[in-house]
């Protein structure tokens, strides 16, 4: 009976998405358009007169109406066609599929870093408050949120790359003379790893060494604040008091009781923390020369390259959509409370 | 391993040589930035291997220089300081061995170079070049505008006569023609390879030629990575030249500036190419790093006033403002010094030089009785425009303007327009009434220079500037031979007017910075603003 009703949950929710995912899109299509700038004028080039302005405008079909301008998109769109992206002469999706894994295989990096270091980082502090641990752990989280990622980027550049020499030249994901692994996952790391190619995964790694550092610096504030917060909270429950009045041992009531529960929270985090990472991703990008996602999008707003800008809005809007789901699934097949009318 | 040996481990680039895949596919890549392979860091992208398709970007004009011939090329010469340029006054072969003219000046006839193949082995014909020409001219955009200029227009003015000879007919004599055909445009394609690829909707393979270029020039692509580099392999059968100093060129996208700057200072790159005047300054004085400035051939930065805004047509006020700019100060502290002065010239005009100083500086008493006897002597407010890409000198250069026009009692309200928007507004719709511009030619006449600026509708007329003699004047000069005796004089002529009616007020002719790491020589300037990876070699 519970399973009928969550599964009937689980199913509404995806169909929620469709009209997000259309109302995305029809949005977008109106922003980009009403972006200043006239991109044929733009892309005509230096000499441009007024004839090869208007032919350049047919070229790209900008002559039509805006309604025959959008049934086409959606078309295109239908075929698995997201126009070709001029800024970078392109076809869309094949700027997409290169570079969206080049942006997540930092931003997931990041993330997975920041974890490792914040959440025993956000335990101890709550374990031992004003200890040392703590003042660290505030002084990070301070640090990580009033350090802007451009700045704590060039910084890290500048001692590790131009003063002593150990991070490799900044300039993109992997040095000039190798060459990238066969995609599998469009993670250089693991794809290299697949490939058993130690030389190639370690290149791919030092390249990505500084960006990551950057991104986990930025990342690591919220994680060990509610961390430390969730597990403040449950070392003051009564269930954990109860279960050391019971006699279990320390490390017992810390990892069983108290971290099981302060994880929850830590978790809806991550989702949040997420999308922060994405954004910041952009400046990282391009400090570091990375082929990622985030720059090309930037970019392509800059010169009003609208199959571009409308490809890259339309993935991100997949992406969250996609996670925002999966988050509630999680959600709704985990917690005991829904599906009780 | 400890972490240190690690990253230093991952860092040196000689390190795994063995290991390498790059290293099977190019046998010598072991080091970057060697003898053989340079390395040149960019902050732009490369959109297209072929500069005739429309939307091809400033940055991927350098790919039909590097890799296709043209018929004919421009020699170099030395400049003032010593560096190597371009030179407009001399055409040289370069596909073609020889050429003539017929004694009227209308029909070219030129030689197509013995043994020139193209990469595929095949040799360069004259229906090669004839198809390449129609293609310039046909495709329409930018490639039919540069060809036009050249008095170029239509496939009827080219025959292939037999497979070495070609043969151009004009309308009417032109001196542009020829150097038109050195300009980055009328390259020569390997029409076999690209009749191959063409389809019914796409008759000049654009889609082929976009990602597959087929020429018969120094350089092959060796690899494109849209958005992160291009990998130039030395085309060991080049015909039309000396072989090249570098076997292999990698050239790669780094957007942030700063980044930039500390690759060529650590010495991990050969090359940086369109530096701030800024880093131009300061790494010219830092060991092992080697700035080439040339100043950008008649391009001026200038300040333009518009003639639909009401107070600017009355030609006092616009002579007003060109009296009341602080040039020294912008020169000082937007070009940091670098480029060549636009001001403070005599007040006759004795040389048909372009660009020459102006008869104006900064002189407030002057500027404000010119004021003083127009109907804006209590002043007036007017937007100062300038394009946010290229805020690196227009910014500083529009605050000190906005403090010198403010002297004369005229309010200027600082607009900063974004890159998408600045070509519209300012170039097409004409509508800036107050704004930086910064237009240069790329056939060197002043005549050529007027032509775009100072007649009516034209593009870089962004301020409708109006004048029925100057326009006489430069259409009678356009295509005038530069030794014809009114040539002088009829520029002379323009050039007076243009002072007199300052629409345009000249700041500085800015300059082209590139940094290279020592040991490596041969760097050229080309009007095109792109590296010429060709005469480039290791010291």
């Amino acid at each position: 009976m519970t399973l009928g009703v969550k599964s009937k949950r689980v199913l509404t929710r995806l169909l929620q998405a469709v009209p997000t995912v259309f109302g995305i899109l029809v949005v977008c299509f109106i922003l980009t358009r009403a972006l200043p700038g006239d991109p044929a004028a733009y892309f005509a080039g230096d000499m441009a007169d007024a004839a090869s302005i208007e032919q350049v405008r047919q070229n790209l079909g900008l002559d039509d109406p805006m309604p025959v301008q959008f049934v086409t998109y959606v078309s295109d769109l239908v075929q698995g066609d997201l126009g070709t992206a001029i800024s970078t002469g392109q076809p869309v999706t094949v700027e997409l599929a290169k570079r969206l894994p080049a942006s997540l295989e930092l931003t997931l990096g990041a993330l997975l870093l920041a974890l490792v270091v914040a959440v025993p980082l956000g335990v101890l502090a709550a374990t031992r408050p004003n200890s040392w641990v703590d003042h660290l752990c505030r002084f990070l989280v301070t640090a990580g949120v009033s350090l802007p990622t451009f700045f704590t980027g060039l910084a890290l550049l500048y001692v590790f790359y131009y003063l002593l020499g150990w991070a490799p030249p900044p300039m993109g994901r992997l040095d000039m003379m190798f060459l990238p692994p066969e995609s599998v996952t469009g993670f250089y790391t693991i794809d290299s790893l697949i490939a058993g190619d130690w030389a190639l995964f370690k290149a791919a790694l030092a390249q990505m060494a500084l960006p990551l550092i950057t991104l986990a610096l930025f990342t690591l504030a919220p994680i060990a604040r509610m961390t430390r917060a969730a597990m403040l909270q449950t070392l003051a429950s009564d269930y954990v008091r109860t279960a050391r009045a019971a006699g279990l041992s320390s490390s017992r009531v810390l990892v069983t009781y108290a971290f099981r529960n302060a994880l929850l929270p830590v978790i809806t985090t991550l989702g949040m923390v997420f999308s922060f990472v994405l954004g910041a991703n952009v400046l990282v990008e391009k400090v570091f020369a990375w082929p990622g996602i985030g720059s090309f999008a930037v970019e392509a707003l800059v010169v009003s390259d609208y199959a571009a800008v409308q490809g890259f809005v339309l993935s991100m809007a997949l992406l969250f959509v996609t996670l925002n789901l999966l988050i509630d699934v999680t959600y709704t097949l985990i917690d005991p409370r829904v599906g009780e009318d | 391993m400890n972490r240190r040996n690690f990253l230093k481990g991952a860092t040196t680039l000689s390190v795994g040589a063995s290991l390498l895949p790059l290293a099977q596919l190019i046998p010598q890549a072991a080091k970057a930035a060697t003898n053989e392979t340079a390395v040149v860091v960019f902050g732009g992208t490369i959109n297209s291997l072929d500069i005739h398709r429309s939307g091809t970007n400033r940055d991927s004009y350098q790919v039909a220089i590097n890799c296709y011939d043209r018929l004919v090329s421009f020699g170099t010469k030395q400049t003032a300081d010593g560096s190597l340029s371009y030179d407009f006054s001399n055409v040289q072969p370069e596909l073609a061995e020889s050429w003539e003219t017929s004694e009227d000046g209308t029909v070219m006839t030129f030689k197509i170079r013995e043994g020139a193949t193209f990469w595929d082995g095949k040799p360069v014909t004259a229906h090669d070049v004839k198809w390449s020409l129609d293609r310039a001219v046909s495709l329409g955009g930018f490639p039919t505008v540069q060809m036009k200029a050249g008095r170029l227009e239509s496939p009827d003015q080219f025959t292939a006569i037999d497979d070495r000879t070609f043969q151009i007919t004009l309308p009417f004599p032109s001196k542009l023609a020829l150097p038109d055909l050195a300009t980055p445009i009328p390259i020569i394609i390997n029409s076999e390879v690209a009749k191959a690829h063409a389809t019914e909707n796409d008759p000049w393979a654009t889609e082929y030629l976009h990602r597959n270029p087929a020429g018969s020039g120094a350089y092959k692509v060796l690899r494109w990575n849209a958005g992160e580099q291009l990998v130039y392999e030395r085309n060991e059968d080049w015909a039309c030249g000396p072989l090249p100093g570098y076997q292999r060129v990698m050239l790669r996208e780094v957007p942030a500036q700063s980044t930039r700057r500390a690759l060529i200072e650590r010495g991990s790159v050969s090359a940086s190419q369109n530096i701030p005047n800024k880093d131009a300054k300061e790494l010219a004085a830092k060991p092992g790093v080697k700035v080439v400035s040339t100043p950008i051939e008649n391009c001026i930065y200038s300040l333009c006033t518009n003639l639909d805004f009401e107070p600017f047509k009355d030609k006092r006020v616009r002579q007003a403002v060109a009296w009341s700019i602080p040039y020294e100060k912008i020169f000082e502290q937007a070009a940091y010094g670098q480029g060549v002065p636009m001001w403070g010239g005599g007040e006759q005009v004795t040389s048909i030089a372009w660009p020459q100083k102006s008869p104006y500086s900064q002189n407030l008493e002057k500027a404000r009785a010119l004021m003083a006897q127009t109907a804006y002597k209590d002043g007036f407010e007017v937007p100062l425009s300038f394009n946010l890409s290229v805020a690196d000198w227009a910014e500083p250069t529009a605050l000190l303007i906005q403090q010198g026009l403010a002297e004369i009692g005229i309010k200027a309200n600082i607009e900063k327009i974004p890159g998408a928007n600045w070509r519209t507004v300012a170039l097409v719709e004409k509508k800036l009434p107050l704004h930086l511009e910064n237009f240069g030619g790329w056939l060197n006449t002043p005549d050529y220079y007027f032509f775009w600026s100072y007649i009516k509708g034209n593009l870089f007329n962004s301020y409708n500037y109006d004048n029925p003699e100057m326009a006489k004047l430069i259409d009678d000069t356009l295509d005038m031979a530069v030794s014809h005796p009114d040539y002088a004089p009829n520029v002379t002529r323009m050039i007076e007017i243009a002072f007199e009616d300052i629409p345009r007020i000249p700041l500085w002719q800015p300059t082209l910075n590139v940094a290279f790491k020592e040991g490596v020589e041969g760097y050229e300037y080309w009007f095109h603003r792109q590296m010429d990876i060709r005469p480039l070699k290791p010291a």
